[in-house]
């Protein structure tokens, strides 16, 4: 009974301090959240949400899963940050994910989330995502929602204009924010002009497994390639970069590189390039990038650095590359369902650009050229331009599509998201953001067949949008209904880390294919215990390899004597758990890495290099089942150069 | 009076640890640490046999499986997929030669109906919620729920087929 008295008692304290805690007013901001709205984002409990979001994490390099509408998280997925939570970046066989020519890279910013389509329409195999700071493309699979396969990128800076995938998902493109000499060496920084290269990399995806191979990098003059999207439809073969730095400024670039009245889109016809690079076109230039694949049978992944890269200088491809004048330094580059439109969000103006994709093949054909950048034809404005839409707002940045003929463009500086229609640039409807958007999604908002049932607004500001948390906060999103001829703000929630892209999909779309667990009679890896009788403990020199399994709620073997201190023991831990939901974790005092997180069927390896002679007990992480609490072994450690017998045991 | 006489051990052996002296073997303090029923939480008796001694062969349990008939003769291509199988996914809890997380299987068919056994195997969360003898028995096994391997029907029939053998 004692037992209890205290449980009542902490409960009491509990809604003590609740009861205190509460003194906040529930005033709402804006009224937005009628009775209307709410039943519209409610998924009740036991329900699933009708559509997957993928939301990029920026700085946090990872990938964050949510349902819509109700904005619920669901999971996050490390790509290129090491995360401590399951222990990708600190396993042995995940460490190689995150090596790189620049050695162990554990973090990354993380923009633009893209799935792989057949047909320019979405098939659910694979989500891709660009590392901004050091250039990299990563390969997530959507059965697993685990990270495959990561490629660094060569002569790039700055990995923004990236991950975009054309519509048979034939190429992950990456364009290079930042240009940079190529190849890097020492030289001055005021000798940027002229010198410096923009490198636009084409990696291709294997259709049946996904591996990547970085095949050709266009050498572009020196401006920033920010933005990006394929074309589709009647302009699959093309892909659309905007620029901005066309003044090739290298210093106070705010002032600097905002002078020319018109930057660029580029519009490359990749289709060209790959036929001149496959008929033994371009310049084999040596390189040094990392490719990283993991394997899902031997839950293993390994680095490979590669030496070479092809490059191709534009100039010398007729007809690869044209640039269409676009004003006030584009950011977004978005491309409509039909492949008609791309449409340049000029950053500091308050109208959009629109260019026709029949004008441009026109005006090439008709050699309307308005001169020529480093040998690179410029078309004439006027004849690309297919309409401007004047909104009234200020600082568009992106824009995504409804497939019924509308189009969603954010406004940075007024808060805003503005419908206008496509052909007769007319503004419909405009709904506030809170605050400062960026980027927004449609699930297939970026496909030939978008789903226009919602829009999500990824804000950079969230201020006082939920209770303070100190100066730091999550961003805010915000969810939009468009299903009516009026957008309909329907939910607000945190977003974790900085969000810029999200990819959105139905959820059947994924369901059904989603993997509950590895099956053990496939485990490969080399460490594997696949039978409790296999497990043993062995040494050589000071390395001791542990082969441990685990099943509810016992660590075989639990006991283990004979480990030295200066010994590096790997614990190999093969999960035997055959059923959905059922992880071990493995906790080892003293550990430098991070715990592991191990799911039914597979097997992980943490270091452990004991510094002190004792008995030190490990534990599983993972609340797993009744007797979870007894899920725990012993590691005695002697002084170096003891002679205790290796020994190990479960039971006895 | 037992929670009180541990936290006297604890504190005194802290203590012991405390004082850095020389290491010496120390017995286990000497509380009775046999399972003595808790009458307060005491489950309904409802057998005097425990569970893992009944003999319950009229129960099929609860789950896919509803009858199966056994061939006179042992399939023994059968028994040695089954023993495979029980050797990979089984072995961690159940050991032939003696009570360990689990029962052994051994004499397990001339206990419990060849349904009952499968059921078990294939739904082990179902049979414990639903099934009496099941119940009873993760209550004799220390509560440790008995794992769901996602075997198929057929796998599990295997396995069947080995428990013949033993």
């Amino acid at each position: 009974m004692r037992k209890y008295s205290y449980i009542l008692m902490l409960f009491g304290i509990t809604a003590f301090l609740s009861s205190c805690g509460n003194q906040g007013d529930n005033k709402s901001s804006n009224g937005a959240l009628s009775s209307s709205a709410a039943e519209k984002a409610y998924v009740a409990p036991g329900e699933h949400d009708e559509f997957y979001a993928f939301m990029s994490g920026g700085y946090s390099g990872n990938i964050t899963v949510y349902g819509l509408p109700s904005g619920r998280l669901f999971k996050e997925i490390p790509v290129f940050s090491q995360f401590p939570t399951s222990g990708y970046g600190y396993s042995e066989e995940t460490k190689p994910m995150l090596n790189t020519s620049f050695g162990f890279v554990p973090w990354d910013d993380a923009h633009h989330p893209d799935i792989s389509q057949t047909n320019g329409e979405l098939d659910g195999r694979w989500i891709f995502i660009n590392g901004n700071n050091t250039p990299r493309i990563a390969r997530v699979s959507l059965e697993t929602f685990e990270t495959e396969e990561i490629i660094e990128l060569p002569n790039s800076a700055g990995n923004h204009s990236s991950s975009f995938i054309t519509e048979n998902t034939e190429y992950v493109v990456a364009g290079t924010r930042f240009s940079v000499p190529v190849p890097q060496r020492d030289m001055p920084i005021n000798e940027y002009k002229g010198n410096y290269k923009g490198a636009l990399s084409f990696i291709s995806i294997a259709p049946d497994n996904g591996r990547l191979n970085l095949e050709f990098q266009m050498m572009m003059p020196g401006f920033n390639y920010d933005l990006s999207h394929p074309g589709r439809g009647k302009s699959h073969g093309w892909f659309f970069f905007t620029t901005y730095n066309t003044e090739e400024a290298h210093t106070l670039m705010e002032v600097n590189s905002s002078q020319n009245d018109k930057d660029f889109i580029a519009a490359v016809n990749w289709k060209k390039v790959e036929e001149y690079v496959k008929n033994g076109g371009g310049t084999k230039m040596p390189a040094e990038y990392a490719h990283n694949v993991y394997d899902e049978h031997t839950h293993m992944a390994t680095s490979t650095m590669k030496k070479e890269v092809i490059t191709v200088d534009p100039t010398k491809v007729p007809g690869a590359v044209y640039f269409l004048p676009t004003p006030k330094s584009p950011h977004g580059c978005d491309v409509d369902p039909s492949g008609q439109y791309i449409i340049g969000n000029g950053k500091l103006s308050a109208d959009l650009t629109v260019h026709s994709f029949d004008n441009m093949i026109a005006a090439i054909e008709g050699a309307k050229f308005d001169g020529e950048a480093y040998g690179i034809p410029i078309l004439k404005f006027e004849d690309v331009l297919a309409g401007t839409v004047k909104s009234g707002g200020l600082g568009p940045l992106h824009t995504e599509f409804d497939g019924q003929g509308n189009a969603y463009t954010t406004f940075f500086i007024s808060s805003e998201v503005v419908k206008w229609k496509l052909g007769t640039w007319e503004v419909i409807d405009r709904q506030p953001t809170y605050y400062s958007v960026g980027h927004l999604m449609i699930p297939g908002g970026n496909s030939r067949k978008p789903f226009g049932k919602y829009v999500v607004a990824m804000n950079k500001i969230t201020k006082d949008r939920y209770l303070p948390t100190g100066p730091e906060m999550e961003h805010s999103a915000q969810i939009y209904d468009i299903s009516g001829d009026k957008m309909e703000l329907i939910y607000d929630f945190p977003t974790h880390g900085e969000p810029h892209y999200a990819a959105g999909c139905p959820a059947e779309l994924l369901a059904p294919n989603s993997k509950k667990i590895y099956r053990l009679s496939e485990n490969k890896h080399p460490y594997a215990v696949l039978t409790p009788d296999q497990a043993k403990v062995e040494r050589d020199g000071n390395e001791v390899h542990i082969y441990m399994s685990t099943i509810r709620s016992h660590f075989t073997p639990d006991n283990i004597e004979g480990i030295k201190v200066g010994d590096k023991v790997y614990f190999h831990i093969t999960n035997h758990e055959q059923d959905f939901d059922v992880p071990h974790g493995f906790a080892m005092i003293g550990q430098n890495t991070s715990e592991l997180l191990i799911m039914p069927g597979q097997t992980k390896t943490s270091l452990w290099e004991p510094k002190k002679p004792g008995v030190w007990p490990f534990y599983c992480t993972d609340f797993c089942s009744a007797l979870h609490q007894e899920m725990q072994g012993y590691v005695r450690v002697s002084p170096a150069g003891s002679d205790v017998p290796l020994t190990y045991s479960l039971g006895e | 009076m037992k929670i009180n006489k541990s936290i006297y051990s604890i504190l005194f052996a802290v203590l012991l640890l405390g004082c850095g002296g020389k290491e010496e073997k120390k017995e286990g303090f000497s509380v009775d640490r046999a399972k003595e029923v808790d009458k307060t939480f005491e489950t309904p008796v409802v057998d005097e046999v425990p569970a893992s001694q009944r003999v319950t062969l009229d129960e099929k349990g609860v789950g896919p499986i509803k009858d199966i008939t056994l061939d006179p003769e042992i399939d023994p291509e059968m028994a040695a997929a089954g023993e495979a199988l029980f050797k990979t996914n089984c072995t961690a809890c159940h050991k032939l030669d003696k009570r360990f997380i689990g029962p052994s299987p051994r004499g397990i068919m001339e206990r419990r109906s060849p349904e009952w056994i499968m059921n078990m195997i294939l739904d082990p969360k179902l049979m414990t919620e639903q099934d009496r003898c099941a119940k009873d028995l993760l209550i004799e096994f220390n509560g440790a729920a008995m794992a769901n391997q996602n075997l198929t029907v057929e796998e599990t029939r295997s396995i069947l087929e080995y428990f013949r053998t033993l």
